[in-house]
């Protein structure tokens, strides 16, 4: 069982210490500062973050309406919700094209004609790729923290003279604060590295579609260096994410 | 100010009674766990529907189940106070009281000002840029007190404000919002398992349990005449069903009282008080004319007090001096006799 064990431990081991043998450290600098990287990177960050904020958006009612309803069908549209952590992404991208495509979409071509927009091979699409496979991380947490929640707090708002609204602003979102942060981490996280879905659904364009996941994947044909200093980059922010959510995660069991 | 609420509500499988008409005083509703206290407060605040019925404060109807109407508890002019306090853990202590105001459109400035003024009121001046979890439980409730009181409700609700505070908290506590109670005015509807409660903060009790109303009237009246076993046991009682006629009550075993009050005829309770019972080990003599016989099952020390239990055809509690006691030397398992002066039973219609 001990050697078993360490051998699954070297498993996921091996691979970190690849690359980090890989790593030409003198020229990481140097290859994070091309224009290609710096394009990926941006664009990157621009889209997991817009990604993040409409997974917040969408994702706080979804989860209230979880936690919270009484209805018919809630275990089906949380089976709905979470259908993205297990499908695959490409399956995912695929999917959002024959939804969202400009040409055979099902809302796409009217997207196009009355509002202008075109979601394929935009920055748009990659944002939309991206939280459809991170939100139901964001979904998940918050929801827990919702159900967690003591409904006695919002009462005590109501009995005061607060709205819904204002219940919900000044009351429930404060208390759901560390669930919210931990939930938009893990599904900021999980946009950044998106990969299936966005080359699926928004394709490979340089400085508009092609994020930090796809230049690594384009540029260790010719520059493997460079591929090797961007990895390391999306390394270093899955690290921090987890250290980040140490307290919550890894106190359960102790 | 008169608060009336007919009606019913439902939580789970118990149907409640929402059945009480609150003026210008304090109202205790006393009940058993479970028996729907905090539903039927929920009610009158707006945090629980009713199923049947009314509820109209003066001219306002605040809910109607059949005509569909329904105010919500933010529109509503209602204070709640909760059991353990439900401060908001983010705010201090100023801006928990400050809140109700807030949210009812005061200004940042005035509000935190008058939420001040009532932090001075319950004696926590001192505390304002406390955190919740860093105030005692009674320190917590004062501070939740103020919050509903701030906003000058015309309908104030509490339940079991003192339930979860400690022994010695829980006098003091009592005594400041016996105070506030006093002097806010409105309706004031208390919840509480503790006649104690009930005797020193309220003007009128309601008994419910098991969701319906069994009695209501001043703590003196019902520790007088209880109407249930539960209420008997609250207030220490000797409590009987049984059918009078010419002086004489049948109970259901055959077991008969003889009672002083001969107007009474019909099916009646029977009261007794526990230390106008007398204890003897062999049959007396005098002039009680009713003699209970039975084996001891129970006997508790009350400070300079005894009560005892005796269970036979006629179970009973009496209550006598440690002195006589001793005296006695009655002990569980011991045969005894229980006299009780026909003028010492009370007895009145069921």
């Amino acid at each position: 069982m001990v050697a078993l064990a360490g051998l699954g431990a070297a498993f996921f081991a091996l691979p970190l210490l690849g690359l980090l043998q890989r790593a030409a450290w003198s020229d990481v600098a140097r290859d994070l500062g091309s224009p290609e990287a710096r394009a990926a990177l941006a664009l990157s960050l621009e889209c997991s973050l817009w990604a993040t904020g409409l997974a917040a958006v969408l994702g706080v009612p979804l989860a209230w309406v979880l936690a919270r309803g009484r209805f018919r069908g809630r275990s089906l549209l949380r089976a709905l919700v979470l259908l993205p952590m297990v499908l695959p992404p490409v399956v995912g991208g695929v999917a959002l094209l024959y939804a969202f495509g400009r040409t055979d979409g099902l809302v796409g071509p009217w997207l196009y004609d009355t509002v202008g927009v075109q979601l394929t091979f935009s920055k748009t699409g990659v944002v939309l790729a991206e939280a459809f496979v991170a939100m139901p991380f964001l979904v998940l947490t918050v929801e827990s923290g919702w159900r967690a929640l003591d409904a006695r707090y919002e009462d005590a708002a109501a009995t005061l003279g607060a709205g819904r609204w204002t219940t919900f602003r000044r009351v429930s979102l404060r208390l759901l604060a560390p669930s919210l942060a931990a939930g938009a981490a893990l599904a900021w996280a999980r946009a950044l590295g998106e990969f299936g879905a966005t080359i699926t659904f928004a394709g490979n364009v340089e400085g508009r579609t092609r994020t930090t996941p796809l230049a690594v994947y384009l540029l260790l044909e010719t520059r493997p260096g460079a591929a090797v200093a961007l990895s390391l980059v999306l390394l270093a922010v899955s690290v921090v994410v987890l250290v980040a959510l140490r307290d919550r995660w890894f106190r359960i069991g102790r | 100010m008169t608060l009336v609420a007919a009606g019913t509500a439902r939580v789970g499988t118990l149907t409640v009674q929402v059945d009480l008409t609150v003026g210008d005083e304090i109202v205790a509703v006393l009940g058993p766990n479970g028996a729907g206290k905090t539903t039927l407060l929920r009610t009158l605040a707006g945090l629980h529907p009713l199923a049947t019925g009314r509820i109209t404060l003066d001219d306002a109807v605040l809910d109607d189940a059949a005509d569909g109407i329904f105010v919500r508890p933010a529109d509503r002019s209602v204070g709640m106070v909760f059991q353990d306090h439900v401060l908001f853990p983010f705010l201090d202590a100023r801006e928990n009281v400050a809140f109700g105001l807030r949210s009812r459109g005061v200004g940042r400035r005035e509000a935190r000002r008058r939420a001040d003024d009532w932090l001075a009121r319950v004696g926590l001046a001192d505390r304002a840029t406390a955190r919740p979890d860093t105030l005692s439980g009674g320190q917590a409730q004062r501070v939740a007190l103020a919050r509903a009181l701030a906003v000058e409700p015309r309908l104030l609700c509490l339940d079991e404000p003192l339930a979860a505070l400690d022994a010695q908290a829980r006098v003091a506590i009592r005594r400041e919002v016996r105070r506030h109670l006093a002097s806010a005015g409105g309706a004031r509807v208390l919840v509480t398992h503790d006649p104690v409660d009930a005797a020193v903060l309220a003007d009128r009790v309601v008994v419910l349990e098991a969701g319906r109303v069994v009695q209501t009237g001043t703590m003196a009246e019902i520790a007088l005449r209880p109407r249930s076993a539960y209420v008997a046991d609250l207030v220490g009682r000797n409590l009987y069903r049984g059918v009078a006629a010419d002086g004489r009550v049948t109970l259901p075993g055959g077991a008969t009282l003889l009672v002083a009050d001969r107007s009474v005829a019909g099916d009646v309770h029977v009261a007794i008080h526990p230390r106008s019972v007398g204890l003897h080990r062999e049959p007396p003599g005098g002039s009680p004319r009713n003699h209970l016989t039975g084996t001891v099952t129970d006997v508790d020390g009350l400070g300079d007090r005894v009560r005892i239990r005796i269970e036979g055809p006629v179970p009973i509690v009496a209550e006598i001096t440690t002195a006589a006691a001793a005296e006695l030397g009655l002990a569980p398992g011991h045969a005894a006799i229980a006299s009780v002066k026909a003028t010492e039973v009370t007895v009145y219609p069921a």
